[in-house]
């Protein structure tokens, strides 16, 4: 049973209006690691989060968690199925203080004493929100509602955790420190992570599975190892460009995949 | 000065049922960002609901009272769930006329239901007078005054210190952030139409012994609350009924003190001048987004 993906997307469509978003994607989370879809600006991968969290509907495909089809259920009874998703750009509520931003993240759950805990655990993981507990969240600097949303999604306890850019908009030594505590929070409390990044060097750093995401197809899907190792991804993804022997380029490379 | 101060209570009344409309159009609006214009018209019905449990059914004042609040309460319900949710997402404009469209449709049907005549209920502040030295306060008056403050305190700590008052302030901030965080968006929205029918029900039946009830009551108040909650600053609740107070206030003022024609000038002119000079309203907030 444990070796059963936790999160399942099979063959799934979604559109905004008329136009294909997502053209028949699937991919798989093992339970207790991280998975990273990376790909281009408009190549869908927002798209797979928010048809997984249920604020967009699929046309086709199934997503299960844990066995049981969340296609088309309402965002809300997926995220009380233990799935929280951190949206791209924090989304954070401004007016709401860090306090009850992070209550918000807690709503559904109804153990007072619990939550007070995981406000403190989650104070552990971002101490730097400890201090800014009464301050509005609009208040904040970008990188501090970036900590906040994540905290905010853990809030609820996820078993699996959807992070949207994580380091969007933040300095390289912030980018670190996040993803050292995405690491943090996956292995310590064994959240299992779908990571979507433009930040492809830092992603697949920490991931342990990639998949490769191009105009709503997977290109390509490998460990992460491999995947780093990869001449298309090292070209096309992290910006290393092709010294060989010759000391030549060819006018344009292809993708092996084209 | 004693004409001053009975004026400045009677405006002040006057103001907080400006107030309470203003109110129900602040909460929808920052909620799902639809005007409604519809505002008056449920204080409307909700006085003739009032007619209906204490003049015709002969219930005692605070039951009729009671089962008004809630009967509207649920008319807000229903009324978003059949008219607004379908046509959410769809332009503005269409929301706007949809709303008008629901302010017609009502005060007709209030004229059909009820009769267009001036309709009375007695209440325990309809005679009653208030005497401190030459001062002379008449309850209806007071009554306003007073259930508008007791309604203030317990919205105030409906929305800081509960659990769904948060949820609704959160998700009148961010409503897709609002879905991740599992909070049920759409019943919330049902609960914030819910209120601001009720506030307005309030409105309605603390009105009803000073204009009697009739089916146009709502669309002239209607009118002055929505530049009370404009002063305010749309989207602030505070705002919206220190708003309504400065428009009930200027507009006696000026019926007592300026010549004729003035009274429904003054309350424009003060709203062109706050605008001008601070665009965003008496107590609009503004918050930019990082990025």
């Amino acid at each position: 049973m444990s070796d059963e993906p936790i999160l399942k997307v099979s063959n799934v469509e979604s559109y905004y209006g008329p136009i294909m978003a997502i053209r028949g994607v699937s991919l798989a989370l093992p339970r207790g690691k991280i998975v990273t879809v990376l790909g281009a600006n408009g190549a869908g991968k927002t798209t797979i989060l928010k048809t997984i969290s249920g604020v967009l509907d699929p046309a086709k495909g199934s997503v299960e968690l844990e066995g049981n089809q969340i296609q088309r259920m309402d965002a809300d009874k997926i995220v009380r199925l233990g799935l929280s998703h951190v949206p791209e750009g924090r989304e954070v509520f401004p007016f709401l203080s860090v306090r009850e931003n992070l209550q918000m993240g807690a709503y559904l759950r109804t153990d007072k004493d619990g939550v007070a805990q995981d406000i403190e655990r989650v104070f552990g993981y971002f101490p730097r929100l400890k201090e800014r507990i009464d301050q509005p969240a609009g208040s904040l600097s970008g990188g501090e509602q970036q900590m906040l949303a994540i905290s905010r999604a853990l809030m609820n306890r996820p078993k699996v955790l959807l992070l949207d850019e994580p380091s969007l908009g933040l300095s390289p030594l912030l980018v670190k420190e996040i993803f050292a505590i995405i690491r943090r929070v996956n292995a310590e409390q064994g959240v299992s992570i779908l990571l979507v990044e433009q930040n492809a060097k830092m992603a697949l750093e920490t991931a342990d599975y990639g998949y490769v995401l191009e105009v709503g197809r997977v290109v390509m899907d490998d460990t992460c190892e491999k995947l780093l190792g990869s001449k298309d991804i090292q070209e096309f993804y992290l910006g290393a460009s092709d010294h060989g022997a010759r000391g030549e380029r060819r006018w344009k490379k292809k993708k092996t995949w084209r | 000065m004693l004409d001053f101060i009975q004026q400045f209570v009677s405006g002040t009344a006057l103001g907080c049922v400006y107030g309470l409309i203003a109110l129900g159009f602040v909460l929808i609006y920052k909620a799902t960002e639809v005007v409604n214009f519809a505002q008056g018209e449920l204080m409307m019905v909700g006085g003739f609901f009032v007619f209906t449990f204490i003049g015709l059914l002969g219930l005692n004042y605070w039951i009729g009272f009671a089962l008004a609040v809630l009967g509207m309460a649920a008319f807000g319900m229903v009324t978003e769930r059949l008219i607004i949710r379908p046509i959410l997402g769809y332009p503005q404009f269409s929301i706007v006329m949809a709303t008008i469209g629901l302010g017609y449709f009502l005060r007709s049907l209030a004229g059909m239901i009820w009769g267009t005549d001036d309709l009375k209920i007695d209440t325990p502040f309809s005679d009653g007078v208030l005497k401190i030295g030459d001062l002379v306060l008449a309850h209806d008056k007071l009554s306003v005054i007073v259930a508008t403050l007791i309604l203030c305190v317990v919205l105030y700590f409906f929305f800081l210190k509960t659990r769904m008052g948060t949820a609704m302030r959160a998700t009148s901030e961010n409503m897709l952030a609002a879905y991740y965080m599992g909070i049920p968006v759409k019943t919330v929205v049902s609960l914030i139409w819910a209120i601001s029918a009720a506030v307005a029900c309030c409105a309605g039946v603390l009105l009803a012994p000073i204009t009697f009830i009739h089916s146009n009551v709502g669309l002239a108040l209607g009118l002055k609350a929505f530049p009370a909650a404009v002063l305010g600053g749309f989207g602030s609740i505070p705002g919206a009924l220190v708003g309504g107070v400065i428009i009930g206030v200027l507009e006696t003022m000026a019926g007592f003190y300026l010549a004729q024609g003035w009274k429904d000038v003054v309350p424009y002119l003060v709203l062109l001048a706050v605008l001008l000079l601070k665009p965003a309203g008496l107590f609009g907030l503004q918050l930019r987004k990082k990025v």
